[in-house]
């Protein structure tokens, strides 16, 4: 089965914030809460970069592994997937996770968090709501994945820089890229996501 | 024909000639390429990832977003504070407190119960009054609690996960989580009140080298000398200061999170509140055997106020002696010594 990952060109990133908007409407993401976001780096200065970032589906998901109720779990697929159902808002996921992609809705005073929401790779929730089921969108968003359609932010990406989908072939598509255009800032993230670079 | 055609060949090499001149005139880009085949490189001043990671632990850039958390676009040490978490910590709170339990199972096997050697007297002195009695209770009752909630977060996963339905669990463990959060207040105020009324009485006095020096009460043939509190229970109350203000800054930065620090500051947060609350948990596990199994007569102290006379006279001589000089002087009228602290 293909290892579903997704990988930013930071040299075709013209910081659109596209994804970040098809993000939140593909799954009606509540007020507050950002599944992607886009980041840049060294701005407005020469070299500058920008990589949209969300939840990595990290190869042994540090999130997972701290989670005190064991809520979060990676799908046959590497999707890291989570049951809001079961999760009590603690916010360890936050603290191990390396690209910032927990996100918790405030419910009260102070730090109290809610259920957290993360991106999904547009693959429905982790918990017992059915496939496609109305109630699965309104906990977690869209289950494109099972439709047989890659997630929304890459699939409308103007400039074809976040490409999501099976891992060995994006990863064959950014070495292609590297290759032909002769540059390539590489595939941010993916030493920490993955354990492994694409060489280019 | 030819010169025609002739005319016709150089009045084209001139235009041509012309039209490349108004490009490199025009262009001094092209004019500038050496080798025109060389690809262009944008990413020439372009700081790789690695790069960045080697100059700073975390990736941050700018972004739109009102949220300063947003800005890290990496921090790699998650994985580090994953491996705090779940390798570090589980086997420090284990070995701590496994370790401690079977210290004490030890102690209780060997030394067994210590009795008061001439029995009880019959008369009692008041040790605490009831003030005194409330902050410790208020104090004791919060850390149980804060105990048990905290250790569930960090152990209940392998504890009680794998016999309840999960969501049974997560239940329980959201309903810790806020029993943590509130008791960690009433923890606040009742060790405040503890130091404000034993600090003085914890102050290291020479007694104290005397009273370790004869194996703190714990040998038979010797006699221990102490004070109100004894070498041993001023250890307890320095470890308890310092460890609860020490899971008490940390708590506050946790329970507020990221108010007035970043992601790295959450981590060292945490890192030292459950490293601090393990081992808090395993001396306070010691001082919980020796206030009641440990020890004959020592649990009514906080549990009544009272002690045996015979008990004050075998463990806190100096302080016993104190208290009858104080009586005698009150009963005769004269101004009453300095109690011996």
């Amino acid at each position: 089965m293909a290892r579903m990952k997704f990988l930013c060109d930071a040299d075709r990133c013209i910081n659109c914030n596209a994804c970040v908007t098809a993000c939140k409407n593909e799954n009606e993401v509540p007020w507050g809460i950002n599944r992607r976001r886009v980041v840049t780096i060294n701005d407005g200065k020469p070299g500058e970069r920008s990589v949209s970032m969300a939840c990595m589906h990290c190869t042994d998901a540090p999130c997972a592994a701290v989670c005190p109720v064991r809520c979060i779990f990676p799908t046959a697929e590497g999707v890291v997937l989570h049951d809001k159902d079961l999760c009590i808002g603690c916010g360890y996921c936050f603290y191990a996770c390396p690209f910032g992609a927990p996100q918790y809705p405030q419910i009260g005073n102070f730090g109290s968090r809610g259920k957290m929401d993360k991106c999904t790779f547009c693959a429905g929730g982790g918990g017992s709501e059915e496939t496609g089921s109305a109630a699965e969108y309104a906990k977690y968003g869209a289950d494109r994945l099972a439709q047989g359609k890659l997630p929304m932010c890459a699939e409308m990406c103007s400039t074809k820089s976040l490409l999501a989908g099976d891992g060995d072939i994006i990863a064959q598509i950014y070495r292609e890229r590297v290759l032909t255009r002769g540059y390539g800032s590489g595939a941010w993230g993916w030493m920490t996501a993955y354990h492994e670079s694409i060489p280019s | 024909m030819s010169g025609v055609a002739q005319s016709l060949g150089i009045r084209h090499a001139i235009r041509l000639l012309a039209f490349l001149g108004i490009l490199v005139f025009a262009f001094p880009t092209i004019a500038q390429q050496a080798t025109p085949n060389a690809p262009i490189d944008p990413d020439t001043s372009v700081v790789n990832e690695e790069a960045l990671l080697r100059e700073a632990p975390r990736i941050e850039g700018r972004i739109d977003q009102p949220d300063p958390r947003a800005r890290v676009l990496m921090q790699p040490a998650g994985r580090k504070w994953d491996y705090f978490h779940e390798v570090i910590l589980h086997r420090l709170g284990a070995i701590a407190i496994l370790g401690m339990i079977a210290l004490l199972a030890l102690a209780y096997f060997v030394i067994g119960r210590i009795r008061m050697s001439a029995g009880r007297s019959g008369r009692k002195v008041v040790r605490f009054n009831g003030f005194e009695r409330f902050s410790h209770w208020l104090t004791a009752v919060s850390f149980v609690l804060l105990a048990l909630t905290g250790l569930n977060i960090t152990f209940g996963k392998f504890l009680l996960l794998p016999v309840m339905r999960p969501e049974s669990f997560s239940s329980l463990a959201q309903g810790a989580k806020y029993v943590h959060n509130f008791a960690g207040f009433s923890f606040m105020v009742g060790l405040a009140l503890i130091i404000a009324l034993w600090i003085k009485d914890n102050l290291p006095r020479k007694v104290d080298l005397d009273w370790l020096k004869q194996g703190g009460g714990f040998i038979k043939s010797k006699h221990a000398p102490a004070g109100r509190f004894n070498a041993g229970e001023k250890l307890v109350f320095w470890f308890a200061l310092a460890a609860g203000l020490a899971v008490t800054v940390s708590g506050i930065f946790l329970l507020f999170p990221f108010y007035w620090t970043n992601i790295a500051g959450m981590q060292a947060a945490q890192m030292v509140h459950a490293v601090i609350a393990v081992l808090f948990v395993a001396v306070i596990l010691a001082h919980i055997y020796i206030g009641t199994l440990g020890m004959e007569g020592a649990f009514e102290a906080m549990a009544t106020g009272e002690v045996d006379m015979n008990w004050a006279k075998e463990h806190h001589d100096q302080w016993f002696e104190a208290m009858l000089r104080e009586r005698s002087a009150v009963s005769s009228g004269q101004t009453p010594p300095t109690p011996a602290g």
